[in-house]
């Protein structure tokens, strides 16, 4: 990476007995399109607020371009920033919304003009230049929010999960908006979410939090596919987990025993023979069979139809319960509950996890 | 038929309320009313006496200034506490809500009493100014308009506050966030940001303030000690030491007149709708 735009380091913050924030260290590279993901209270938010200023943190520091940047105010970070309720000033039109940084700013109105019909064209929304936001729809007051946000060219964006009061098909639209705009402007993006699918599909890079600490980061495919421990394979998509035991490592490949059933693993990680260890799989790398077909015997306990995709619960013997995900377009079998199966997956399909 | 069952419970509910009213309130107004263009005479005889004394003029005058006063001071006063109460820890809010409704449990009259012990001539306040040497002779601070301000100031907040504290209360934090993230320093937030969506609420706060206080009796009579003649304390005069019902009725239709007139005044300016029914 070349030298960070942001710099987070040490950060430390804690709410009586709970620690928000725990020893958090985190580089932002320009440009970026960076996500802070997890679930309620693991801090993410709380990450956003203290590099947008909004509050102090216990300890650690915070760097702009190598500037320290730890005790600037909020107004003084020039960083544009779009909150969930989208913050409109009900008593501004969205012209004067929007033209509200350049105005603090004392820019002369030839420039807040131009600027902010640039900024409302961007998302759109010029010919709502003079609506009040009351008499705009969710996701249009969403654009205006962000028109207000670039108008005044700010280092860096802060996004607080901008998208989650908005229904499921609008927010999957504004999603492709986003990351175009994102590439269309070159600015940093810095994005809080808890939704893995949005997380999935904009992000250059995940941050994955959780109890206030990182748990993993990196680009979308790397911790989808090589989560680190149960936590990231289970909050980052849906994982089957199987707890084994390890026996002889011939290169990358890896004896597994897990109660009564035996199979090879391909992995690029190292493991004593002995050693205990889990496997994190995903439902869509099983594979649903007729009896005999696939390693395992099972039986179908309960079908889910999703459309282009069908969830299918079943149970082994031994191994338990697992949850697999079959496209509906190209099975042999039609899985109804109580039906006699067989599953099984490739050797390079199960993940070892290195921690727990 | 479910919409006759509707209007009919509908009407069951109102008309006990609107029983009281009209014959507790409307059909005593409108004898008022009468008396004021009967007595002594049939006719304008005593509107025409009050638009030609001075003393009504001068008594007019202090009400609408008492009355002014009050409202910019409970205004001002209110403001700070509704904000504070609004925008501070959380965990003493109940305490601090229920510290402003606490004199409602005291009566106007005990309140006002408690006023003159604190102001009079050698009450607690003077008391304590020439014990600690500040003042040779006591300061007149009561008998005269700024007593009467004090006392009514302080009888009045709570109106000033209750509504304010409700309009603040569901201003978002994040408007504020949202506009120092944009580079608006604290104060201009403020300004421009918060101030004008709490306009609601200060209107609505000065409407009711200034309207209880134009008709507002004892808390003027006993500070001013006859010196600070509002209308109220005038009407009383004409009625009971003059036993002149007709100016003194016709001096109380001119006050809800006047009162009347301020409110459609006020209506041109403010939402009185949205700023007196539809608190949210």
């Amino acid at each position: 990476m070349t030298s960070p735009i942001l710099s987070i380091n040490d950060a430390v913050k804690t709410y009586g007995s709970i620690r928000a924030l725990d020893q958090v260290n985190l580089d932002v590279a320009e440009g970026e399109f960076l996500t802070l993901l997890g679930p309620s209270g693991s801090g993410k938010t709380t990450l956003l607020s203290a590099i947008a200023g909004f509050i102090k943190m216990d300890g650690g520091s915070l760097t702009l371009r190598s500037e320290d940047i730890t005790n600037r105010p909020p107004e003084h970070r020039d960083f544009g920033m779009v909150f969930q309720g989208y913050a409109l000033f009900p008593t501004m039109t969205v012209r004067e919304n929007v033209g509200f940084p350049l105005k603090v700013r004392k820019k002369p109105a030839a420039e807040i003009q131009k600027k902010v019909n640039d900024a409302l064209e961007m998302v759109q929304m010029g010919a709502f230049a003079d609506r009040m936001p009351s008499q705009l729809s969710g996701g249009q007051q969403q654009r205006i929010a962000l028109a207000r946000a670039m108008s005044f060219s700010p280092q860096v964006l802060l996004l607080d999960e901008p998208l989650s009061a908005l229904d499921k098909k609008l927010r999957a639209d504004l999603q492709w908006e986003l990351k175009a705009l994102h590439n269309q402007l070159g600015v940093t993006f810095i994005y809080v979410t808890h939704d893995q699918d949005e997380a999935l599909s904009m992000s250059d890079r995940i941050i994955i939090l959780k109890d206030g600490s990182i748990q993993q980061q990196g680009d979308p495919n790397t911790l989808y596919n090589r989560p680190r421990n149960k936590f990231v394979a289970d909050f980052l998509g849906k994982s089957n987990f199987i707890d084994v035991t390890v026996g002889a490592q011939t290169g990358t490949t890896l004896q597994c025993a897990a109660k009564g059933v035996a199979f090879n693993v391909e992995t690029d990680t190292h493991n004593a023979a002995g050693s205990d260890v889990k496997l994190a799989l995903r439902p869509e790398r099983l594979k649903l069979g007729a009896p005999g077909e696939e390693f395992l015997p099972a039986v179908v306990k309960q079908v889910s139809y999703l459309g282009e995709r069908c969830q299918v619960i079943v149970k082994h013997e031994t191994l338990g319960e697992m949850l697999i995900s079959c496209p509906t377009w190209k099975t042999d079998i039609t899985p109804v509950a109580g039906l006699a199966v067989s599953i099984g997956w490739d050797p390079d399909a199960p993940v070892v996890l290195s921690e727990d | 038929m479910p919409r006759m069952n509707e209007k009919v419970s509908y009407w069951m509910l109102v008309v006990p309320a609107l029983a009281i009213m009209v014959i507790f309130y409307i059909v005593p107004v409108l004898g008022i009313w009468k008396i004021a263009f009967t007595e002594p005479e049939t006719g304008l005889t005593n509107f025409v006496a009050m638009a030609g004394s001075n003393a009504v003029k001068t008594s007019f005058v202090i009400t609408f200034r008492v009355a002014a006063i009050t409202t910019i001071g409970c205004l001002f006063l209110g403001y700070i506490v509704a904000y504070a109460i609004s925008n501070y820890s959380s965990r003493l809010t109940p305490l601090m809500v229920a510290l402003v409704i606490l004199p409602f449990w005291v009566s106007v009259l005990i309140r006002s009493f408690s006023w003159i012990v604190l102001l009079g001539r050698s009450g607690i306040v003077n008391d304590a100014l020439k014990g600690a040497g500040l003042i040779e002779s006591p300061l007149r601070l009561m008998h005269n308009e700024l007593g009467v301000l004090i006392a009514m100031i302080h009888v009045m907040l709570p109106f000033a506050i209750l509504p304010m504290l409700t309009n603040m209360r569901g201003i978002s934090g994040a408007y504020v966030l949202a506009a120092r993230s944009l580079g608006a320093g604290e104060w201009t937030a403020f300004r421009q940001v918060y101030f004008p969506q709490t306009m609601p609420g200060v209107m609505s706060g000065a409407l009711l303030v200034f309207v209880l206080s134009l008709g507002f009796f004892v808390t003027p009579a006993l500070l001013g000690g006859g010196r600070v003649l509002m209308i109220s304390e005038y009407i009383t005069y004409q009625i009971q030491e003059f036993l002149n019902w007709g100016l003194g009725s016709a001096l109380s239709v001119g006050l809800l007149v006047a009162t009347a007139l301020v409110l459609l005044i006020a209506a041109r300016f403010v939402n009185l709708r949205a700023a007196l029914l539809e608190r949210k």
